[in-house]
């Protein structure tokens, strides 16, 4: 199956006794867009630190793009082309717009002079005002450092740090928790427009209005493992809520809880 | 026209609500500082009407009062290529504060190295090593200071980035360390005595002269290179710049030893000035070197700064330094002044970054 971009095999991560993470099996196929749910605890973030290669998992397989891989820190993930939006925004605050997004990547000119190899500022602004042009975050502008910039801003650029680097699947940490009514509308266009051109994408959210106004399939987590599979077309909001407070488990999730 | 618009727009860009650079702020400062000292010479009785920075005693060609710009210059060029170094500590996130007794032993070690056999026909009293060690090629001492500046610059870094010590402690020690290197190179006795072409790297006008040259490369370096932006990135925020994938750890090992290297080198050129090393040289010159960089703005907390600030701050330096001696001021008063000046640069820096917060 070569539209299978994800795919995770009996993913499991203990720290010492505790259980976070449970034989995680999980599909994500080309264009996809999948929201992950579940209680704080239910192991939603230890999966996606699985994934983006922030932990190692105990146990289980990742295969990404048809191969299996072994993640050993978030550059692995990135240069495979996995790209997070952590709720803890990874950005430097007395840096540019622009400088933020190719961070750690910069373009550069005489690259035999190693650490000391030149920026090449303009390659990164005209390739930057094309991110943000393709995600349609609207910034007043690039050269500003972030410090200035407002709650939404700041998680715009974020976001258009992943769409820079045409990464294969983006995943998204609660990008909207800390957000005001309009900011969250910004993310969320730029959310829509990511599925028009066809980027998966993993987004992790409480916000029931906007998981069932923004993606195609629901998984949901509950106490390390998952739950339920539901497409959104063959579910509400009521449903999503009883499998994730527990009342209801789909069939083929079922285990021995007891053990 | 004031208005430009990047991305697809909405949002519009006001570049007259930009705020100017914070170099331009220091600039004024130092035009303000002169102008006080010249106002105070007209005004304090005892001063006979003598001019702080123009020629009133038709001395020279031009209408300032060279041989006082060139002693300001001189009195900073040091220390500001001590500066330079600290600077880019500081805007990694750190702090360095064993530059003053490294730029001792590193003296004490290089003028060893820098030895001539015969002074004035007679064998030099001051000969540390045996006779293999006289009238070396004088790229030699600077080899030789230049790597033991690397050395302890790489353990400074090796210390704060993998033991996580804070740079204040870790750099404390280093202090220490050097100082005891410095007395006991030679159990406290002065090294003297240097080769002709090692004394020509600090003769005259040359601290100067590489004053500006560092200033230039470093500047290149802060502002141009891959390094630079990581200088100030881990200095921002550290943790978004080890998930950015930089290797934080050999980048500070890095900082550190680029700050020696130039501590080192400022150490070459005052023993050549000096013609002579002694143990207790350098001393409150890592303090000085920190104000110069706070006062031309950068900050203590990190992520901010440039070597145009810290050069501007190096001449506000000298000319307060030389102002005090101009209006007389006793001598402990200054040390006493330049504390207050100090802290008082502190509490500016400060204040901007709680106006620049509030600004969102």
């Amino acid at each position: 199956m070569s539209d299978i971009i994800l795919e995770t095999r009996n993913l499991t991560k203990h720290y010492g006794g505790v259980h976070a993470l449970q034989d995680a099996t999980f599909t994500l196929r080309k264009g996809e867009h999948v929201a992950i749910m579940g209680d704080n605890g239910a192991g939603k973030s230890t999966f996606v630190r699985q994934i983006t290669g922030v932990e190692q998992p105990t146990r289980g397989e990742i295969h990404f793009g048809g191969k299996q891989v072994h993640f050993a820190g978030p550059l692995d993930a990135r240069e495979a082309g996995i790209e997070a939006v952590f709720q803890t925004l990874a950005l430097a605050d007395d840096l540019d717009v622009s400088d933020n997004l190719f961070l750690g990547r910069e373009k550069t000119k005489f690259d035999w002079l190693g650490p000391f190899r030149f920026l090449d500022y303009k390659a990164m602004r005209n390739d930057t005002i094309a991110a943000l042009e393709k995600t349609a975050v609207k910034i007043p502008n690039i050269r500003n450092t972030i410090q200035n910039m407002s709650g939404g801003q700041r998680q715009c650029v974020a976001i258009a740090r992943t769409a820079t680097f045409h990464s294969k699947l983006t995943i998204m940490d609660e990008p909207t928790a800390a957000l005001g009514v309009q900011e969250t509308a910004q993310v969320e266009n730029i959310i829509r427009t990511l599925k028009e051109q066809g980027e998966p994408l993993i987004l992790i959210s409480h916000n029931m209005r906007q998981v069932m106004d923004l993606v195609d399939r629901i998984v949901v987590f509950r106490r390390g493992r998952i739950c339920a599979n539901l497409r959104k077309e063959e579910t509400d909001g009521q449903d999503v809520v009883a499998y994730i407070t527990g009342a209801k488990t789909q069939p083929e999730y079922e285990v021995a809880e007891a053990l | 026209m004031a208005e430009t618009t990047q991305g697809t727009g909405g949002l519009k860009y006001d570049s007259s609500k930009r705020s100017w650079p914070n170099e331009f702020n220091i600039f004024i400062a130092l035009v303000i500082i002169v102008a006080i000292f010249e106002l105070l010479g007209q005004v304090l009785p005892y001063m006979n009407g003598q001019s702080f920075l123009f020629d009133t005693n038709d001395r020279f060609d031009s209408i300032f009062n060279e041989a006082r710009l060139q002693i300001i210059i001189l009195q900073v060029a040091i220390i500001g290529i001590i500066s330079l170094g600290v600077t880019q500590v500081i805007i990694s996130g750190g702090i360095d504060l064993s530059s003053g007794p490294l730029v001792a032993a590193t003296a004490m070690i290089v003028m060893s190295f820098a030895q001539t056999e015969l002074v004035n026909g007679n064998p030099n009293p001051k000969a540390v090593f045996g006779s293999w060690a006289f009238d070396l090629p004088v790229i030699i001492p600077i080899l030789v200071g230049l790597a033991f500046g690397a050395f302890i610059g790489a353990i400074n870094g090796m210390f704060i980035a993998f033991t996580r010590i804070p740079p204040f402690i870790a750099t404390l020690g280093m202090f220490l360390i050097c100082r005891g290197i410095a007395q006991w190179w030679t159990r406290g006795q002065p090294v003297s005595f240097p080769t002709e072409s090692y004394a020509g790297l600090g003769a005259g006008m040359m601290p100067v002269v590489w004053f500006v040259m560092l200033a230039i490369l470093c500047h290149v370096l802060l502002r141009y290179t891959v390094y630079g932006k990581h200088t100030y990135a881990i200095g921002s925020n550290e943790d978004a710049a080890r998930m950015s994938g930089i290797n934080v750890r050999r980048h500070k090992v890095m900082v550190y030893m680029i700050a020696s290297m130039l501590a080192a080198f400022a150490a070459i050129v005052l023993s050549s000035k000096n013609l002579t090393a002694q143990s207790g040289m350098g001393l409150f010159y890592e303090l000085y070197a920190i104000a110069m960089a706070v006062i031309g703005g950068v900050s203590l907390t990190g992520g901010r700064g440039s070597i145009i600030g810290t050069v501007l701050g190096a001449m506000v330096f000298g000319v307060i330094q030389s102002g005090f001696t101009y209006v007389k001021l006793d001598a402990y008063f200054q040390i006493m002044a330049m504390g207050a000046i100090i802290i008082g640069a502190v509490v500016l820096d400060k204040w901007r970054q709680q106006r620049a917060s509030m600004r969102v």
